[in-house]
Protein backbone atom coordinates (compact mmCIF):
# COMPACT_ATOMS: atom_id res chain seq x y z
CA UNK A 1 0.00 0.00 0.00
CA UNK A 2 2.53 2.34 1.14
CA UNK A 3 4.20 3.86 -2.15
CA UNK A 4 8.32 3.71 -2.21
CA UNK A 5 9.84 5.89 -0.92
CA UNK A 6 12.17 8.62 -3.33
CA UNK A 7 16.09 7.64 -2.57
CA UNK A 8 16.37 10.80 -0.72
CA UNK A 9 13.77 10.01 2.22
CA UNK A 10 15.11 8.61 5.63
CA UNK A 11 12.42 6.95 7.27
CA UNK A 12 12.09 8.19 10.67
CA UNK A 13 8.53 5.81 11.90
CA UNK A 14 7.63 3.10 10.63
CA UNK A 15 3.94 1.25 11.35
CA UNK A 16 3.80 -2.13 10.84
CA UNK A 17 0.58 -4.14 11.58
CA UNK A 18 -1.21 -1.60 14.05
CA UNK A 19 -4.52 -2.77 15.11
CA UNK A 20 -6.07 -0.55 18.10
CA UNK A 21 -9.44 -1.62 20.37
CA UNK A 22 -11.56 0.77 22.45
CA UNK A 23 -12.38 -2.03 24.89
CA UNK A 24 -13.96 -4.63 22.24
CA UNK A 25 -13.92 -2.32 19.46
CA UNK A 26 -11.28 -2.44 16.67
CA UNK A 27 -10.97 0.83 15.74
CA UNK A 28 -7.75 0.56 13.38
CA UNK A 29 -7.16 -2.46 11.46
CA UNK A 30 -3.86 -3.19 10.28
CA UNK A 31 -2.03 0.04 9.57
CA UNK A 32 1.13 0.15 7.93
CA UNK A 33 2.92 3.48 7.27
CA UNK A 34 6.33 5.26 6.78
CA UNK A 35 7.07 8.55 8.48
CA UNK A 36 9.92 10.49 6.52
CA UNK A 37 12.00 12.44 9.07
CA UNK A 38 11.68 16.54 8.38
CA UNK A 39 8.78 15.94 6.56
CA UNK A 40 5.17 16.54 7.09
CA UNK A 41 3.03 13.74 7.12
CA UNK A 42 -1.23 14.71 7.08
CA UNK A 43 -3.75 12.51 8.28
CA UNK A 44 -7.22 12.95 6.42
CA UNK A 45 -10.55 11.26 6.46
CA UNK A 46 -13.97 11.66 7.79
CA UNK A 47 -14.74 11.57 11.50
CA UNK A 48 -14.29 8.79 13.61
CA UNK A 49 -12.08 7.42 10.53
CA UNK A 50 -9.47 6.58 13.35
CA UNK A 51 -7.05 9.59 12.09
CA UNK A 52 -6.76 10.97 15.98
CA UNK A 53 -6.86 7.22 17.50
CA UNK A 54 -3.45 6.06 15.28
CA UNK A 55 -1.59 9.73 15.89
CA UNK A 56 -2.28 8.93 19.98
CA UNK A 57 -0.58 5.63 19.63
CA UNK A 58 2.70 7.15 18.41
CA UNK A 59 3.11 8.40 22.13
CA UNK A 60 1.26 6.20 23.76
CA UNK A 61 -0.88 8.64 25.05
CA UNK A 62 -4.09 6.33 25.14
CA UNK A 63 -2.72 4.53 27.91
CA UNK A 64 -4.37 6.91 30.17
CA UNK A 65 -7.67 5.09 29.69
CA UNK A 66 -7.33 1.47 30.67
CA UNK A 67 -9.56 0.01 28.14
CA UNK A 68 -7.63 1.00 25.50
CA UNK A 69 -5.43 -1.25 23.61
CA UNK A 70 -2.66 -1.46 20.71
CA UNK A 71 -0.96 -4.25 19.15
CA UNK A 72 1.35 -4.11 16.10
CA UNK A 73 4.74 -2.53 15.78
CA UNK A 74 5.85 1.05 15.76
CA UNK A 75 9.32 1.43 15.02
CA UNK A 76 10.74 5.27 15.92
CA UNK A 77 14.33 4.94 14.71
CA UNK A 78 14.53 1.57 14.54
CA UNK A 79 13.32 0.92 18.14
CA UNK A 80 9.59 -0.16 18.79
CA UNK A 81 7.75 1.92 21.24
CA UNK A 82 5.04 -0.48 21.75
CA UNK A 83 7.05 -2.60 23.53
CA UNK A 84 6.23 -2.61 27.16
CA UNK A 85 10.29 -1.97 28.26
CA UNK A 86 9.14 1.23 26.57
CA UNK A 87 10.59 4.26 29.01
CA UNK A 88 6.76 6.69 28.72
CA UNK A 89 8.67 9.64 29.95
CA UNK A 90 11.69 9.19 27.59
CA UNK A 91 9.40 8.60 24.35
CA UNK A 92 7.26 11.66 24.95
CA UNK A 93 10.34 13.75 25.57
CA UNK A 94 11.01 12.98 21.64
CA UNK A 95 7.48 12.72 20.35
CA UNK A 96 6.01 15.64 21.28
CA UNK A 97 2.16 16.16 20.96
CA UNK A 98 -0.16 19.71 19.99
CA UNK A 99 -3.71 19.35 20.71
CA UNK A 100 -7.05 19.93 18.76
CA UNK A 101 -8.00 22.93 21.88
CA UNK A 102 -5.41 24.72 23.26
CA UNK A 103 -4.34 23.56 26.56
CA UNK A 104 -1.88 26.20 28.41
CA UNK A 105 -1.10 25.26 32.22
CA UNK A 106 -2.50 26.93 34.60
CA UNK A 107 0.56 29.10 35.27
CA UNK A 108 2.24 31.93 33.82
CA UNK A 109 3.42 31.85 30.19
CA UNK A 110 6.81 31.51 31.11
CA UNK A 111 6.62 28.49 33.40
CA UNK A 112 4.04 26.94 30.76
CA UNK A 113 7.61 26.12 29.05
CA UNK A 114 9.34 26.27 31.89
CA UNK A 115 7.25 23.41 33.53
CA UNK A 116 8.64 20.79 30.93
CA UNK A 117 12.03 21.96 30.98
CA UNK A 118 12.81 21.62 34.26
CA UNK A 119 11.16 17.73 34.05
CA UNK A 120 13.91 16.93 31.85
CA UNK A 121 17.00 19.03 31.73
CA UNK A 122 19.28 19.66 35.07
CA UNK A 123 19.20 23.70 33.82
CA UNK A 124 20.56 27.05 35.62
CA UNK A 125 17.42 29.72 35.76
CA UNK A 126 19.29 32.11 33.27
CA UNK A 127 19.54 28.81 30.88
CA UNK A 128 15.88 27.75 31.51
CA UNK A 129 15.11 31.56 30.47
CA UNK A 130 17.37 31.22 27.26
CA UNK A 131 15.15 27.95 26.45
CA UNK A 132 12.33 29.41 27.28
CA UNK A 133 13.04 32.48 25.00
CA UNK A 134 14.37 30.26 22.08
CA UNK A 135 11.09 28.03 22.22
CA UNK A 136 8.96 31.18 21.95
CA UNK A 137 10.45 32.52 19.39
CA UNK A 138 10.51 28.97 17.86
CA UNK A 139 7.02 29.34 17.59
CA UNK A 140 7.01 32.91 16.28
CA UNK A 141 5.06 33.60 19.21
CA UNK A 142 7.85 35.76 21.12
CA UNK A 143 7.25 39.25 19.97
CA UNK A 144 3.48 38.71 21.21
CA UNK A 145 4.06 37.71 24.39
CA UNK A 146 7.61 39.40 25.76
CA UNK A 147 6.29 41.50 28.29
CA UNK A 148 3.74 39.28 29.18
CA UNK A 149 5.89 36.22 30.57
CA UNK A 150 4.34 36.23 33.73
CA UNK A 151 0.67 36.21 32.88
CA UNK A 152 -1.41 33.82 32.99
CA UNK A 153 -1.18 30.94 30.13
CA UNK A 154 -4.74 31.36 29.68
CA UNK A 155 -4.95 34.91 29.31
CA UNK A 156 -3.60 34.91 25.79
CA UNK A 157 -5.89 34.56 22.45
CA UNK A 158 -6.93 31.22 21.38
CA UNK A 159 -4.23 31.46 18.20
CA UNK A 160 -1.56 32.25 20.94
CA UNK A 161 -2.56 29.70 23.12
CA UNK A 162 -2.07 26.88 20.55
CA UNK A 163 1.48 28.48 19.84
CA UNK A 164 1.99 29.17 23.65
CA UNK A 165 1.17 24.70 23.30
CA UNK A 166 3.87 24.45 20.35
CA UNK A 167 6.44 26.25 22.46
CA UNK A 168 5.84 24.16 25.38
CA UNK A 169 6.33 21.24 23.03
CA UNK A 170 9.38 22.20 21.17
CA UNK A 171 11.23 23.57 24.19
CA UNK A 172 11.79 19.94 25.62
CA UNK A 173 13.83 19.49 22.02
CA UNK A 174 10.94 16.29 20.89
CA UNK A 175 12.18 14.63 17.34
CA UNK A 176 8.95 14.12 16.33
CA UNK A 177 5.35 16.68 16.77
CA UNK A 178 2.16 14.72 16.81
CA UNK A 179 -0.34 17.69 15.62
CA UNK A 180 -4.05 16.03 16.47
CA UNK A 181 -6.39 19.15 14.21
CA UNK A 182 -4.31 22.24 15.61
CA UNK A 183 -6.03 24.58 14.05
CA UNK A 184 -9.67 23.65 13.93
CA UNK A 185 -10.51 25.56 17.65
CA UNK A 186 -8.29 28.69 16.19
CA UNK A 187 -9.49 31.75 14.16
CA UNK A 188 -8.33 32.31 10.14
CA UNK A 189 -5.42 34.47 11.37
CA UNK A 190 -4.09 31.97 13.40
CA UNK A 191 -4.46 29.25 11.77
CA UNK A 192 -2.25 31.02 9.09
CA UNK A 193 0.67 31.37 11.67
CA UNK A 194 0.23 27.79 12.91
CA UNK A 195 0.38 27.16 9.23
CA UNK A 196 3.29 29.15 8.05
CA UNK A 197 5.02 28.11 11.39
CA UNK A 198 4.45 24.05 10.56
CA UNK A 199 6.78 24.80 7.43
CA UNK A 200 9.29 26.53 9.62
CA UNK A 201 9.09 23.53 12.10
CA UNK A 202 9.97 20.95 9.73
CA UNK A 203 13.34 22.03 9.43
CA UNK A 204 14.34 20.59 12.92
CA UNK A 205 11.30 17.62 13.38
CA UNK A 206 9.17 15.68 11.96
CA UNK A 207 5.70 16.17 11.58
CA UNK A 208 2.42 13.92 11.80
CA UNK A 209 -0.42 16.32 11.38
CA UNK A 210 -4.13 15.42 11.54
CA UNK A 211 -6.69 17.25 9.79
CA UNK A 212 -9.99 18.11 8.57
CA UNK A 213 -9.33 20.28 6.43
CA UNK A 214 -7.90 18.96 3.16
CA UNK A 215 -6.93 22.49 1.64
CA UNK A 216 -5.22 22.54 4.68
CA UNK A 217 -3.26 19.08 4.00
CA UNK A 218 -2.71 20.14 0.20
CA UNK A 219 -0.70 23.32 1.97
CA UNK A 220 1.48 22.39 4.86
CA UNK A 221 2.11 18.55 3.65
CA UNK A 222 4.89 17.02 1.59
CA UNK A 223 3.18 13.49 2.55
CA UNK A 224 -0.73 12.36 2.68
CA UNK A 225 -2.34 9.33 4.08
CA UNK A 226 -6.03 8.79 3.92
CA UNK A 227 -8.08 7.07 6.45
CA UNK A 228 -11.15 5.51 6.10
CA UNK A 229 -12.96 3.48 8.50
CA UNK A 230 -9.52 2.29 10.63
CA UNK A 231 -7.75 1.33 7.08
CA UNK A 232 -5.52 3.13 5.61
CA UNK A 233 -6.83 3.76 2.33
CA UNK A 234 -4.00 5.32 0.29
CA UNK A 235 -0.89 7.10 0.92
CA UNK A 236 1.70 8.54 -0.94
CA UNK A 237 2.95 12.25 -1.91
CA UNK A 238 0.08 14.85 -1.10
CA UNK A 239 0.72 16.55 -4.58
CA UNK A 240 -0.09 12.80 -6.42
CA UNK A 241 -2.42 11.97 -3.93
CA UNK A 242 -4.69 15.25 -4.06
CA UNK A 243 -4.08 15.58 -8.07
CA UNK A 244 -4.06 11.82 -9.07
CA UNK A 245 -5.33 9.49 -6.46
CA UNK A 246 -5.38 5.74 -7.11
CA UNK A 247 -8.14 4.90 -5.23
CA UNK A 248 -11.78 5.45 -5.76
CA UNK A 249 -12.42 6.05 -2.53
CA UNK A 250 -9.62 8.58 -1.88
CA UNK A 251 -11.11 10.37 -5.01
CA UNK A 252 -14.87 10.57 -3.44
CA UNK A 253 -13.49 12.24 -0.71
CA UNK A 254 -11.35 14.58 -1.65
CA UNK A 255 -13.48 15.62 -4.71
CA UNK A 256 -16.22 16.41 -1.75
CA UNK A 257 -18.41 13.50 -3.09
CA UNK A 258 -18.76 11.98 1.19
CA UNK A 259 -17.26 13.03 4.44
CA UNK B 1 -36.58 34.94 25.96
CA UNK B 2 -37.39 31.80 24.27
CA UNK B 3 -40.90 33.13 23.78
CA UNK B 4 -39.29 35.63 21.17
CA UNK B 5 -37.74 32.97 18.72
CA UNK B 6 -41.01 30.87 19.11
CA UNK B 7 -43.09 33.63 18.05
CA UNK B 8 -41.43 33.95 14.55
CA UNK B 9 -42.68 30.21 14.05
CA UNK B 10 -46.26 30.74 14.54
CA UNK B 11 -48.78 32.12 17.49
CA UNK B 12 -50.58 29.08 18.02
CA UNK B 13 -50.83 28.21 21.66
CA UNK B 14 -48.82 31.19 22.58
CA UNK B 15 -50.79 32.94 25.53
CA UNK B 16 -51.21 28.64 26.97
CA UNK B 17 -46.94 28.45 26.36
CA UNK B 18 -46.21 32.10 28.18
CA UNK B 19 -48.46 31.09 31.18
CA UNK B 20 -46.77 28.11 31.44
CA UNK B 21 -43.69 29.74 31.52
CA UNK B 22 -44.80 32.67 34.30
CA UNK B 23 -46.55 29.63 36.27
CA UNK B 24 -43.28 27.49 36.50
CA UNK B 25 -41.17 30.88 37.55
CA UNK B 26 -43.79 31.74 40.01
CA UNK B 27 -43.59 28.53 41.92
CA UNK B 28 -39.64 28.19 41.83
CA UNK B 29 -39.67 31.93 43.41
CA UNK B 30 -41.88 30.70 46.34
CA UNK B 31 -39.71 27.66 46.54
CA UNK B 32 -36.90 29.97 46.78
CA UNK B 33 -38.92 32.21 49.29
CA UNK B 34 -39.46 29.44 51.65
CA UNK B 35 -35.91 28.22 51.85
CA UNK B 36 -34.61 32.21 52.53
CA UNK B 37 -37.63 32.84 55.08
CA UNK B 38 -36.87 30.09 57.58
CA UNK B 39 -32.63 30.97 57.01
CA UNK B 40 -33.97 34.72 57.92
CA UNK B 41 -36.33 34.05 60.76
CA UNK B 42 -33.89 31.18 62.19
CA UNK B 43 -30.52 34.53 61.92
CA UNK B 44 -32.83 36.65 63.71
CA UNK B 45 -34.21 34.47 66.30
CA UNK B 46 -30.42 33.99 67.37
CA UNK B 47 -29.27 37.91 66.23
CA UNK B 48 -32.12 38.93 68.29
CA UNK B 49 -32.02 36.57 71.71
CA UNK B 50 -28.39 35.83 71.49
CA UNK B 51 -27.50 39.63 71.22
CA UNK B 52 -27.74 40.84 74.97
CA UNK B 53 -25.25 38.30 75.97
CA UNK B 54 -22.41 39.68 73.65
CA UNK B 55 -20.53 41.56 76.28
CA UNK B 56 -16.48 41.85 77.12
CA UNK B 57 -17.03 39.72 79.69
CA UNK B 58 -18.78 37.10 77.48
CA UNK B 59 -16.17 37.37 74.95
CA UNK B 60 -13.26 37.27 77.50
CA UNK B 61 -14.22 35.05 80.55
CA UNK B 62 -14.31 31.27 80.36
CA UNK B 63 -17.80 29.74 81.32
CA UNK B 64 -18.68 29.80 85.41
CA UNK B 65 -20.20 26.46 87.34
CA UNK B 66 -24.16 26.59 87.54
CA UNK B 67 -25.13 29.42 89.69
CA UNK B 68 -22.07 31.56 89.86
CA UNK B 69 -22.74 34.34 87.45
CA UNK B 70 -21.04 36.39 85.46
CA UNK B 71 -19.48 33.46 83.26
CA UNK B 72 -18.01 34.43 79.70
CA UNK B 73 -17.57 31.77 76.78
CA UNK B 74 -14.31 32.04 75.81
CA UNK B 75 -13.15 28.83 77.29
CA UNK B 76 -15.52 27.22 74.83
CA UNK B 77 -14.55 29.37 71.98
CA UNK B 78 -11.27 28.33 71.93
CA UNK B 79 -12.51 24.61 72.78
CA UNK B 80 -14.15 24.31 69.33
CA UNK B 81 -11.70 25.95 67.40
CA UNK B 82 -9.15 23.81 68.85
CA UNK B 83 -11.22 20.72 68.05
CA UNK B 84 -12.34 21.63 64.61
CA UNK B 85 -8.67 22.56 63.56
CA UNK B 86 -7.45 18.96 64.42
CA UNK B 87 -10.34 17.49 63.07
CA UNK B 88 -9.75 18.95 59.98
CA UNK B 89 -5.60 18.27 60.49
CA UNK B 90 -6.83 14.76 60.80
CA UNK B 91 -8.93 14.48 57.85
CA UNK B 92 -8.28 16.78 54.95
CA UNK B 93 -4.96 14.59 54.22
CA UNK B 94 -6.60 11.81 54.06
CA UNK B 95 -9.61 12.67 52.55
CA UNK B 96 -7.43 14.19 49.83
CA UNK B 97 -5.44 11.53 49.13
CA UNK B 98 -8.64 9.15 49.18
CA UNK B 99 -10.02 11.98 46.54
CA UNK B 100 -7.11 11.95 44.45
CA UNK B 101 -6.74 7.87 44.15
CA UNK B 102 -10.44 8.05 42.88
CA UNK B 103 -10.27 10.92 40.63
CA UNK B 104 -6.48 9.93 38.94
CA UNK B 105 -6.25 6.21 39.40
CA UNK B 106 -8.94 4.01 39.87
CA UNK B 107 -11.90 5.99 38.13
CA UNK B 108 -13.66 3.08 36.77
CA UNK B 109 -12.02 0.24 38.64
CA UNK B 110 -14.07 -1.82 41.32
CA UNK B 111 -11.84 -1.04 43.77
CA UNK B 112 -12.25 2.92 43.74
CA UNK B 113 -16.38 1.95 43.11
CA UNK B 114 -16.40 0.23 46.69
CA UNK B 115 -14.50 3.10 48.16
CA UNK B 116 -16.76 5.85 46.72
CA UNK B 117 -20.13 3.58 47.90
CA UNK B 118 -18.03 3.41 51.55
CA UNK B 119 -17.89 7.33 51.53
CA UNK B 120 -21.93 7.78 50.74
CA UNK B 121 -22.66 5.43 53.00
CA UNK B 122 -20.22 7.07 55.71
CA UNK B 123 -21.48 10.53 54.61
CA UNK B 124 -25.54 9.48 55.89
CA UNK B 125 -24.61 7.66 58.87
CA UNK B 126 -26.04 9.86 61.75
CA UNK B 127 -23.25 11.75 63.72
CA UNK B 128 -24.31 10.24 66.89
CA UNK B 129 -23.58 7.03 65.77
CA UNK B 130 -19.99 8.68 65.09
CA UNK B 131 -20.05 9.64 68.48
CA UNK B 132 -20.65 6.83 70.18
CA UNK B 133 -18.27 5.09 67.89
CA UNK B 134 -15.32 7.02 69.09
CA UNK B 135 -16.68 6.84 72.70
CA UNK B 136 -16.12 2.99 72.69
CA UNK B 137 -12.85 2.97 70.25
CA UNK B 138 -11.03 6.27 72.15
CA UNK B 139 -13.12 6.92 75.65
CA UNK B 140 -13.82 3.16 76.83
CA UNK B 141 -10.51 2.22 76.23
CA UNK B 142 -8.43 5.34 78.00
CA UNK B 143 -11.28 5.53 80.82
CA UNK B 144 -10.95 9.63 80.00
CA UNK B 145 -13.20 11.94 77.55
CA UNK B 146 -10.86 14.27 75.97
CA UNK B 147 -11.49 17.03 73.38
CA UNK B 148 -8.94 14.60 71.16
CA UNK B 149 -11.87 12.01 70.87
CA UNK B 150 -13.67 14.63 69.73
CA UNK B 151 -12.11 15.87 67.15
CA UNK B 152 -11.58 11.78 65.85
CA UNK B 153 -15.51 12.05 65.71
CA UNK B 154 -15.48 14.64 64.01
CA UNK B 155 -12.21 13.91 61.56
CA UNK B 156 -14.82 10.84 61.06
CA UNK B 157 -17.92 12.75 59.98
CA UNK B 158 -15.70 15.32 57.47
CA UNK B 159 -13.51 12.80 55.87
CA UNK B 160 -15.96 11.12 53.27
CA UNK B 161 -16.86 14.89 52.77
CA UNK B 162 -13.60 16.55 51.72
CA UNK B 163 -12.67 12.54 49.78
CA UNK B 164 -15.92 12.85 47.83
CA UNK B 165 -15.50 16.59 46.89
CA UNK B 166 -11.88 16.37 46.28
CA UNK B 167 -12.90 13.59 43.76
CA UNK B 168 -15.84 15.51 42.07
CA UNK B 169 -13.43 19.05 41.50
CA UNK B 170 -10.78 16.49 40.32
CA UNK B 171 -13.37 15.12 37.70
CA UNK B 172 -14.03 18.44 36.59
CA UNK B 173 -10.43 19.05 35.15
CA UNK B 174 -10.97 18.13 31.54
CA UNK B 175 -8.75 14.97 30.48
CA UNK B 176 -7.42 17.26 27.72
CA UNK B 177 -4.88 18.79 30.28
CA UNK B 178 -3.99 15.91 31.80
CA UNK B 179 -3.04 14.69 28.46
CA UNK B 180 -1.31 17.12 27.41
CA UNK B 181 0.42 17.03 30.60
CA UNK B 182 1.05 13.54 29.76
CA UNK B 183 2.71 14.79 26.33
CA UNK B 184 5.61 16.60 27.76
CA UNK B 185 6.61 13.81 30.06
CA UNK B 186 5.73 14.41 33.08
CA UNK B 187 4.88 11.52 35.48
CA UNK B 188 1.30 11.48 36.68
CA UNK B 189 2.00 12.63 40.11
CA UNK B 190 3.56 15.50 39.23
CA UNK B 191 0.56 16.26 36.72
CA UNK B 192 -1.67 15.86 39.83
CA UNK B 193 0.37 18.22 41.74
CA UNK B 194 1.14 20.66 39.49
CA UNK B 195 -1.22 20.77 36.67
CA UNK B 196 -4.79 19.05 38.14
CA UNK B 197 -4.07 20.37 41.73
CA UNK B 198 -4.16 23.86 40.17
CA UNK B 199 -6.71 23.91 38.32
CA UNK B 200 -9.10 22.74 40.66
CA UNK B 201 -7.55 25.21 43.09
CA UNK B 202 -10.53 27.13 44.18
CA UNK B 203 -12.72 24.19 44.44
CA UNK B 204 -10.46 22.30 46.82
CA UNK B 205 -10.23 24.84 49.29
CA UNK B 206 -14.04 26.26 49.18
CA UNK B 207 -14.83 22.36 49.27
CA UNK B 208 -12.47 21.97 52.60
CA UNK B 209 -13.71 25.18 54.12
CA UNK B 210 -17.35 24.29 53.46
CA UNK B 211 -17.03 20.57 55.28
CA UNK B 212 -15.22 22.40 58.45
CA UNK B 213 -18.02 25.38 58.56
CA UNK B 214 -20.71 22.15 58.36
CA UNK B 215 -19.04 20.32 61.17
CA UNK B 216 -17.91 23.09 63.38
CA UNK B 217 -21.19 22.88 64.42
CA UNK B 218 -21.86 19.19 65.32
CA UNK B 219 -23.03 17.93 68.70
CA UNK B 220 -24.03 14.79 68.70
CA UNK B 221 -20.28 13.18 68.07
CA UNK B 222 -19.06 15.73 71.23
CA UNK B 223 -21.69 14.72 73.44
CA UNK B 224 -19.78 11.02 73.92
CA UNK B 225 -16.36 12.55 73.23
CA UNK B 226 -14.97 15.85 74.16
CA UNK B 227 -18.31 16.56 76.70
CA UNK B 228 -17.67 19.70 78.06
CA UNK B 229 -15.91 21.54 80.69
CA UNK B 230 -15.01 24.96 82.67
CA UNK B 231 -12.14 24.64 82.20
CA UNK B 232 -9.98 26.31 79.14
CA UNK B 233 -9.24 23.92 76.84
CA UNK B 234 -5.63 23.19 78.00
CA UNK B 235 -6.16 19.36 78.84
CA UNK B 236 -6.81 18.80 75.14
CA UNK B 237 -5.80 15.46 74.90
CA UNK B 238 -6.53 13.62 78.48
CA UNK B 239 -9.41 16.19 79.99
CA UNK B 240 -13.39 16.85 78.76
CA UNK B 241 -12.46 20.03 76.54
CA UNK B 242 -15.20 22.97 76.46
CA UNK B 243 -17.17 23.31 73.21
CA UNK B 244 -19.77 26.09 72.15
CA UNK B 245 -21.99 23.11 71.01
CA UNK B 246 -22.53 21.09 74.23
CA UNK B 247 -21.96 23.84 76.51
CA UNK B 248 -25.17 25.40 74.35
CA UNK B 249 -27.31 22.52 74.89
CA UNK B 250 -26.34 22.31 78.66
CA UNK B 251 -26.95 25.64 79.07
CA UNK B 252 -30.37 25.55 77.42
CA UNK B 253 -31.83 22.01 78.17
CA UNK B 254 -30.34 21.19 81.77
CA UNK B 255 -30.08 24.79 83.71
CA UNK B 256 -32.54 26.40 85.68
CA UNK B 257 -30.77 29.60 85.15
CA UNK B 258 -32.31 32.46 83.16
CA UNK B 259 -28.94 34.06 82.77
CA UNK B 260 -27.70 30.57 81.47
CA UNK B 261 -30.17 30.26 78.96
CA UNK B 262 -28.99 34.07 77.78
CA UNK B 263 -25.74 33.00 77.28
CA UNK B 264 -26.74 29.44 75.19
CA UNK B 265 -28.29 32.22 73.11
CA UNK B 266 -24.85 34.11 72.93
CA UNK B 267 -23.02 31.11 72.08
CA UNK B 268 -25.80 29.78 69.26
CA UNK B 269 -25.07 33.53 68.21
CA UNK B 270 -21.45 32.63 67.88
CA UNK B 271 -21.26 29.45 66.78
CA UNK B 272 -24.36 30.22 63.57
CA UNK B 273 -22.56 33.64 62.29
CA UNK B 274 -19.48 32.26 62.31
CA UNK B 275 -19.67 29.26 60.11
CA UNK B 276 -22.32 31.69 57.81
CA UNK B 277 -19.11 34.18 57.73
CA UNK B 278 -16.87 31.05 56.53
CA UNK B 279 -19.61 30.08 53.63
CA UNK B 280 -19.85 33.82 52.33
CA UNK B 281 -16.38 34.23 52.68
CA UNK B 282 -15.79 31.10 50.49
CA UNK B 283 -18.45 31.71 47.84
CA UNK B 284 -17.17 35.20 47.42
CA UNK B 285 -13.04 34.93 47.46
CA UNK B 286 -13.18 31.67 45.94
CA UNK B 287 -15.51 32.20 43.20
CA UNK B 288 -14.52 30.61 40.30
CA UNK B 289 -13.04 32.77 37.64
CA UNK B 290 -14.40 33.01 34.38
CA UNK B 291 -11.77 31.95 32.18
Amino acid sequence: MTTNPPVEEQVKISVRHLNFYYGNHQALFDNNIEIYRNRVTAVIGPSGCGKSTHLRIYNRIYQLYREQRAEGEILIDGQNILDSATDLLELRRKVGMIFQKPTPFPMSVFDNIAYGLKLHYKLKRSEIADRVEESLRGAALWDEVKDKLRKPGTALSGGQQQRLCIARAIAIRPEVLLMDEPTSAIDPIGTSKVEDLIGELKKNFTIVIVTHNMQQAARVSDYTGFFYKGVIVEYGKTSELFTKPKQKKTEDYITGRFG
Amino acid sequence: MSTDSRMKTGTRGLFRRKLANWTIIAISAIGTLIAAVFLLWILWTILRNGFHSLSLTFLTQPTKPYGIPDGGMLNAILGTAVITLVATILAVPAGRLGGICLSEFSRDSKFGNAVRFSANVMMGMPSIIVGLFVYTLLVMTTGKFSGFAGSVALAIIVFPVILRTTEDMLCMVPNALRESALAIGAPRWRITLAVVFRSAKSGLITGVLLAVARVAGETAPLLFTALTSDAWPTGFFTQPTANLTVTMTEYATNSPFETMHVRAWGAALIITFTVLALNIICRTAFREKKA
